[in-house]
């Protein structure tokens, strides 16, 4: 049986749910959320390059490039942040997370 | 028992797509962190098999550099350093689940639908392809041609996110404890023998 574009697709329709899903049940714990957000990247990353493959087009790849750097700064700042907030609050629960609240 | 080569690709999709989807399904249920790291390392390797499948190799190779090389050692790296009690953190996690499952359950169900009932590319889809790849090259070949280019702004774009990322990170965790002593140039380097050492003159059986 022929692998199609759909079959790509759900893989990373599923790969997205997934990560929504994680920031679902791990509401507290900021590195599981992190994490899920990188498995959301991801299955972006697999639309764009399927897309690209079946299309035919080289530019989907490029995207997917850019998303990539995108996730990679993005989870290098939130690493940060969480190391310096751990540091000053010695916590990482979300909900202990309100200094900025009025 | 041999495969059909024609098979093998299906064969290939089934098993990377049936690993990576489990093992996300792992990072978001473990009860350690370190695992949900170690998941996410699996799943990060089984997408680049499917890059590779694709015919992404570039993207494929760059996956496994970026993400397991550099991102996970990261989340590696936090996750040892931070002293964390991540039972505590878990509190709550069956309370989240029943409507967590069910929004999933719909979304998923949503998505897949979208995806997988018959559908096809409209015939405006195929005419404003902007770049195909040339016959006669590697897709490494072509994306460089490609990203260095007609993308090169896109390409440098992507070099100051990265570049801000680095400073920021540093920026944000450096910090100068009061006691310790660090290393000051300008004092050593404002050093002369006048201020650096001084000659005495010991007279025999006297001492100084």
């Amino acid at each position: 049986m022929a692998i199609t574009l759909g079959h790509y697709l759900t893989v990373g329709a599923i790969l997205f749910t997934l990560g929504i899903f994680g920031i679902f049940i791990n509401r507290k714990n900021v590195i599981i959320i992190l994490m899920s957000i990188e498995l959301i990247l991801l299955a972006v990353n697999i639309n764009l390059v399927a897309f690209s493959s079946f299309l035919h087009d080289l530019v989907g790849q490029v995207f997917a490039l850019l998303v990539l750097t995108v996730a990679a700064a993005e989870t290098a700042i939130g690493l940060a942040i969480l190391a310096v907030f751990f540091r000053n609050r010695g916590t990482i629960a979300v909900e202990d997370i309100n200094l900025m609240k009025g | 028992m041999i495969l059909p080569a024609a098979l093998l690709p299906a064969v290939f999709f089934w098993i990377f797509a049936v690993v990576c989807v489990a093992s996300a399904a792992m990072v978001i249920t473990a009860r350690n962190p370190v695992h949900s790291v170690l998941f996410l390392i699996l799943a990060f390797v089984n997408a680049s098999g499917l890059f590779m499948l694709l015919g992404a190799e570039f993207l494929a190779m760059i996956l496994i550099v970026v993400y397991v090389g550099a991102v996970a050692v990261l989340f590696l790296f936090v996750v040892m350093m931070l002293d964390v009690d991540f039972a505590e953190l878990r509190q709550g996690f069956l309370n989240y689940l029943p409507i967590g499952l069910i929004i999933g359950t719909i979304f998923a169900a949503e998505l897949v639908l979208v995806v997988t009932v018959h559908w096809a590319f409209g015939p405006e889809a195929t005419n404003v392809v902007a770049a195909p790849p040339p016959a006669d090259m590697t897709n490494t070949e072509a994306l460089g041609r490609l990203l260095y280019t007609r993308y090169v702004y896109f390409f440098e774009a992507a070099g100051v996110v990265l570049l801000i990322a680095m400073i920021g990170a540093i920026v944000l965790t450096l910090r100068h404890k009061p006691n310790v002593r660090r290393q000051n140039v300008r004092a050593q380097i404002a050093r002369t023998p006048a201020t650096a050492m001084e000659i005495r003159h010991v007279r025999p059986g006297q001492g100084i």
